[in-house]
Order: structure tokens, then C-alpha cells, then sequence
């Protein structure tokens, strides 16, 4: 059986929702059955046939050929299987999801892995604001699973974030792991102002110091634990860094006192 | 009985009876394998026998630090008990007396069982508030902070209900010279052998005993008939030329672990030859009728 391959056929003329498409929801239907599939987000009424070519048959392995910042909810719920967009995405990508993988080949829209509970969302381009974190009133972010975005991330990046693991490897904005309940958010590149703002507890790992430093995190001094390398060699092994990024005694600052946090903020002492 | 002889070294017909154990793995990790071991063979000190110990302990293998988790040098240690409460109460006063406070020490699950033991997650409580749980892929560690930085400590660590305790060899000598030679050669060849501990010291034991005694409060007592002092009093095993016996025991992963073991020990105990080593080779057991285990000397030859 070959995967289930959804081809846009024109840029979409509103969002769409694709939160109906995912490997649990479309097991057992046959492709007219999947063409005739409600896609809501916008004014218009929309047929998963409207917009796509649909081929192939098994929905354990989807493809979405092309891509657009309109495609909105991708693999939301998912629980098991794989979706792999080859080009952009929209908002709200792997939303709640449990289980599963998916691969963004580019750049996605805000609240990328939004309170995913587990599974893997890889972002190989750019992801906006918000990243693994909660929609207006939730009171918790990202609760397990690991997301990757190879490129740069917005500002507030694992924001109220509760478990799991989040790798930003092209930088991000302002305030990463703002309100962070707990977790792991890893840091490659420039990041912005104020990490961990706010943050209760949770480790964000930067390999190099950050554009700004809360004044309400303190120096702790070198680092020096078994763990930094048992969570190095994790993140080699997801294929997330390929070296040992945080080297030898990195700097600790704990926090965040305004709150007040147990949180760490980890700044490798290697030179980039 | 119809007795083998292989290389000159009489091998008896009969059997090792071996019970049904409760057992756990934990992967030590130190700055050095000598801080390793220290911290192994501290936890695994006084875990002979389940009857006066507790629990059964010892090092099953060294890891170079390419086989641990945190890439330090390291040693995995097996623990065996008849209960899992038994096994549970071990791993954790021994892993907090022994492991939390050796320098620079770590500790990982060793096994992937069937259930759970708590290790980190019920260790923690010494973190007083300050402890971090971190999780890394679905395994997750605690992080107590500790005088010479943070102990490590995987939440939990996994059970083995198919663990085999109480495989032996028993070595019948002409002299005590011989019969630890002979001793020495088979626990060197089955330390080996992954998945087995010789618990006792050196892995060799010298006090045998049978089940029961004289004296009511007993449950076991000397092994009178392969003592060779005894020779002229009880119904002796001991044919004239033996001075004296030692006994092996090896307690396993799995009932494979145990019979490779012995099938090592036993190769290597031929191969020393009765002049160096043991005449006779023989093993333990209760008739057959105690143990869910028999590991047959005649199956085990090289």
C-alpha cells in the first residue's frame, strides 16, 4: 500500500482546517469518501477534493505535496502514523497530538505543537510565535512528546510548557520559556530577551549567552553534573545537535525569582 | 550412579537444583571505573545469601563508558530476592546507603522488566524540595542535589520474575590448594558470562549446608557429608583421596544465563585437570523435589 498523498492543487483562497486528515480519522474511507470531507477555516464551504488531489491509499503515511501558511491544524489529535508537508504550513501544526511524526520540510505558522502531548514534530524551516505553547486562556503549553525546528523561532517559544522537549536550532525570539511549568527547551543560535521569563521550573539549555538576561535569574556558577551529558547524548542521538553543545561546566542561572522559579537556564561555555 | 570422567576429572551424575528469584539491574556510573566499582561493590557487600542478607548481590559485567548512558565509565549490578517487597526494600536502602553516597556517582536502570522498582522516584525525597525530575524520551530521571554537584537517578528501574538462584558446582579436591585453584579457574570463566553473579566472596563458598538441623530454631545446618572431617562419623560423600570441597553458586538473569554459566565453569574446571585441580565435580540439590530448576552436570560438559 502506498501512503495517502493529498496534492494542492492552487494556493488556498482561505485557511483551511485539516484537522480531519490525520491517519486515525481516515482509516478505512476510500478516496471519494476523502474527497468529500468538510474542510472548515474560512467563509467558504470546502471539499478536501476542492483543494487537493487525492491519491494513494494507506492513511498510516500522509503527504501533503506542496504547501501553504493557510494549511491550518495539521495532524491535530494524531495518534499514531506520520504526515510529512513538503512545504510550508499554517497555524496550530500537531495541535494535542499523542502519538506519531511529522515533518514540516518548511516554515510553519504560530502555535506549532501546541499542548502536543507526545510524538515528534520536526519543522525543518522557521516556526512563528508561540511555538509548543498554550491557545489564549489554557493554562498549560506543550505536555510531552518532542518538536524540532531547525530554523528560527518566534518570541514566547515553550511558553507555560509542562513536559517534553523543544529544540529551536536557528535562534528564536524574544522571551523562550516564558511561564514555563517544565521541560526541556534547547537553544542553538541567537535567542532573544528574557528566557525563562516568569518561568516555575524547566531547563532552557542556550548555546550561547542570550540578547538580554532577566535581572531576576542568579549566577549558580559552572555546571558540572552527569545529567548535562545524559542530555546531551539524548539530543545527539534524536539527531537534535551533533555535538556536545553545553561543554565543560556550563554557566547555571536559576530562576525566575520574580515568581518565584526553580527553574535553570543552562549557557554552554563553548565559544560559538 | 554412573559416573563421567572427562580430562581425568570424575564428573558425578547428577544435578544442581536451583529456585524460581526475584531480580533487578542497576547501571552505576562514576568519573572513574574506579569510583565505579567502589560504589558496586559497597552496595553489593553483605548480599551472600537471601537467608541472613536480605538479598543476593554482585557486579555482572564492566561497561566502558560507550555503553553507558552518560557516557562514563560504569558497572551493572544484579540483585536477586525471593519477594518483589524484599527485592524493592533492598535496591533502595543499598542503592541509598551505598550508591547516592559514593563520589560522583550515578545510577540507571539496568533491565527493561515486565514492572517497575522505584529507584529515583522514591530517592528524591532526600532532594528536600530542590529535586528535579527531568525526562528524556520516555525515560525519565531525578536529579538530587548532592555536596559534589547532583546525583543522578533513573526513576525507575525494571523486575525480572524469571531469575534462577542457586545454580552450583561443587569441587571435590584432594587439598585445599587444589580445590581453590580448581574454584578460582570456574568463577573466573563464569564471570564471563553475562547475566550471572557468584555472590559470595570471591564467588566461592566453603560452608555448604543441607537443609535442617539438630537444633529446632535452625533451618539449615553443615553439610555434613561433604565435609572431610566428618568422613569417619556420617554417611560421607567423600571418597578417601578428597581433603577438601568448595561450592560455587550462581544466580541468573534467566535459567540460560545460569546453565551457561555453569557450562563455563565447568570447561574451565576440566581443563585445570585433577592434579592442579578438582578430582571430582559435583552439585547440590534436594532430591529434586524443592527447586522448579536442575541443571544436570551430564547436559552441561563441554
Amino acid at each position: 500500500m502506498s501512503g495517502l498523498t493529498f496534492t494542492l492543487l492552487a494556493e488556498p483562497t482561505q485557511r483551511l482546517d485539516l484537522s480531519p486528515l490525520t491517519p486515525q480519522k481516515l482509516a478505512g474511507l476510500s478516496a471519494g469518501e476523502i474527497e468529500k470531507i468538510e474542510l472548515g477555516g474560512g467563509g467558504d464551504q470546502v471539499k478536501v477534493g476542492d483543494c487537493f488531489k487525492v491519491e494513494g491509499s494507506d492513511p498510516e503515511t500522509i503527504v501533503f505535496e506542496g504547501g501553504s501558511k493557510r494549511l491550518d491544524w495539521i495532524g491535530t489529535d494524531m495518534e499514531a502514523g506520520s504526515i510529512r508537508v513538503t512545504g510550508d504550513a499554517g497555524a496550530l501544526l500537531g495541535r494535542r497530538m499523542t502519538g506519531g511524526s511529522i515533518v514540516v520540510k518548511g516554515s510553519v505558522g504560530p502555535y506549532a505543537g501546541s499542548q502536543m502531548q507526545d510524538g515528534r514534530v520536526e519543522i525543518q524551516g522557521d516556526a512563528g510565535d508561540l511555538a509548543a505553547g498554550p491557545m489564549a486562556g489554557e493554562l498549560r503549553g506543550m505536555c510531552g512528546g518532542t518538536l524540532i525546528i531547525r530554523g528560527r523561532a518566534g518570541e514566547r517559544l515553550g511558553d507555560r510548557m509542562r513536559r517534553g522537549l523543544v529544540a529551536a536550532l536557528g535562534g528564536c525570539g524574544d522571551y523562550p520559556g516564558s511561564r514555563m511549568i517544565a521541560g526541556t527547551i534547547v537553544v542553538a543560535g541567537e535567542a532573544g530577551r528574557m528566557p525563562g521569563y516568569l518561568m516555575r521550573r524547566g531547563s532552557i539549555l542556550l548555546d550561547r549567552p542570550p540578547q538580554e538576561l532577566s535581572p531576576t535569574f542568579i549566577e549558580s556558577g559552572p555546571w558540572f553534573s552527569a545529567f548535562a551529558s545524559l542530555l546531551e547524548r539524548h539530543l545527539m542521538q534524536e539527531g537534535i545537535v551533533d555535538y556536545p553543545f553545553l561543554g565543560e561546566g556550563p554557566m547555571r542561572y536559576v530562576g525566575d525569582n520574580a515568581v518565584p522559579g526553580k527553574g535553570e537556564l543552562v549557557i554552554s561555555s563553548l565559544k560559538v | 550412579m554412573q559416573n563421567l570422567t572427562v580430562n581425568g576429572v570424575i564428573i558425578d551424575d547428577t544435578f544442581a537444583e536451583a529456585f524460581g528469584m526475584r531480580a533487578t539491574a542497576i547501571i552505576i556510573t562514576a568519573p572513574s571505573r574506579q569510583w565505579a566499582l567502589e560504589a558496586a561493590r559497597s552496595m553489593t557487600g553483605f548480599a551472600t545469601s537471601v537467608i541472613g542478607c536480605g538479598c543476593e548481590a554482585g557486579v555482572d559485567v564492566e561497561l566502558s563508558p560507550d555503553e553507558t548512558p552518560d557516557g562514563r565509565p560504569g558497572v551493572r549490578v544484579l540483585i536477586f530476592a525471593v519477594s518483589t517487597d524484599e527485592l524493592q526494600k533492598q535496591l533502595l536502602n543499598r542503592v541509598g546507603q551505598c550508591v547516592l553516597t559514593s563520589p560522583g556517582s550515578a545510577c540507571y536502570a539496568g533491565l527493561e522488566g515486565t514492572e517497575p522498582l522505584k529507584l529515583g522516584s522514591a530517592m528524591r525525597y532526600f532532594g528536600d524540595g530542590w529535586q528535579i525530575s527531568k525526562r528524556l524520551g520516555n525515560r525519565q530521571f531525578w536529579r538530587l542535589p548532592v555536596m559534589d554537584g547532583e546525583f543522578v537517578c533513573e526513576a525507575t528501574t525494571g523486575l525480572t520474575k524469571k531469575a534462577v538462584g542457586g545454580g552450583n558446582l561443587l569441587l571435590l579436591a584432594h587439598g585445599g590448594a587444589e580445590a581453590l585453584a580448581a574454584a578460582e579457574a570456574g568463577v573466573e570463566a563464569m564471570r564471563a558470562v553475562p547475566g550471572v553473579i557468584m555472590p559470595f566472596p570471591g564467588g566461592i563458598v566453603r560452608s555448604g549446608s543441607k537443609v535442617g538441623s539438630k537444633y529446632k530454631s535452625l533451618v539449615a545446618s553443615t553439610n555434613d557429608a561433604y565435609s572431610p572431617v566428618l568422613r569417619a562419623q556420617v554417611a560421607s560423600e567423600l571418597d578417601p583421596d578428597i581433603n577438601a570441597v568448595l561450592e560455587i553458586v550462581i544466580d541468573g538473569e534467566t535459567d540460560e544465563a545460569v546453565a551457561a554459566a555453569m557450562r563455563a565453569g565447568l570447561k574451565a574446571v576440566i581443563d585445570l585437570g585433577p592434579e592442579r585441580g578438582a578430582q571430582r565435580v559435583s552439585a547440590g540439590n534436594y532430591g529434586g523435589k524443592l527447586g522448579k530448576f536442575q541443571y544436570h552436570l551430564k547436559d552441561l560438559l563441554p
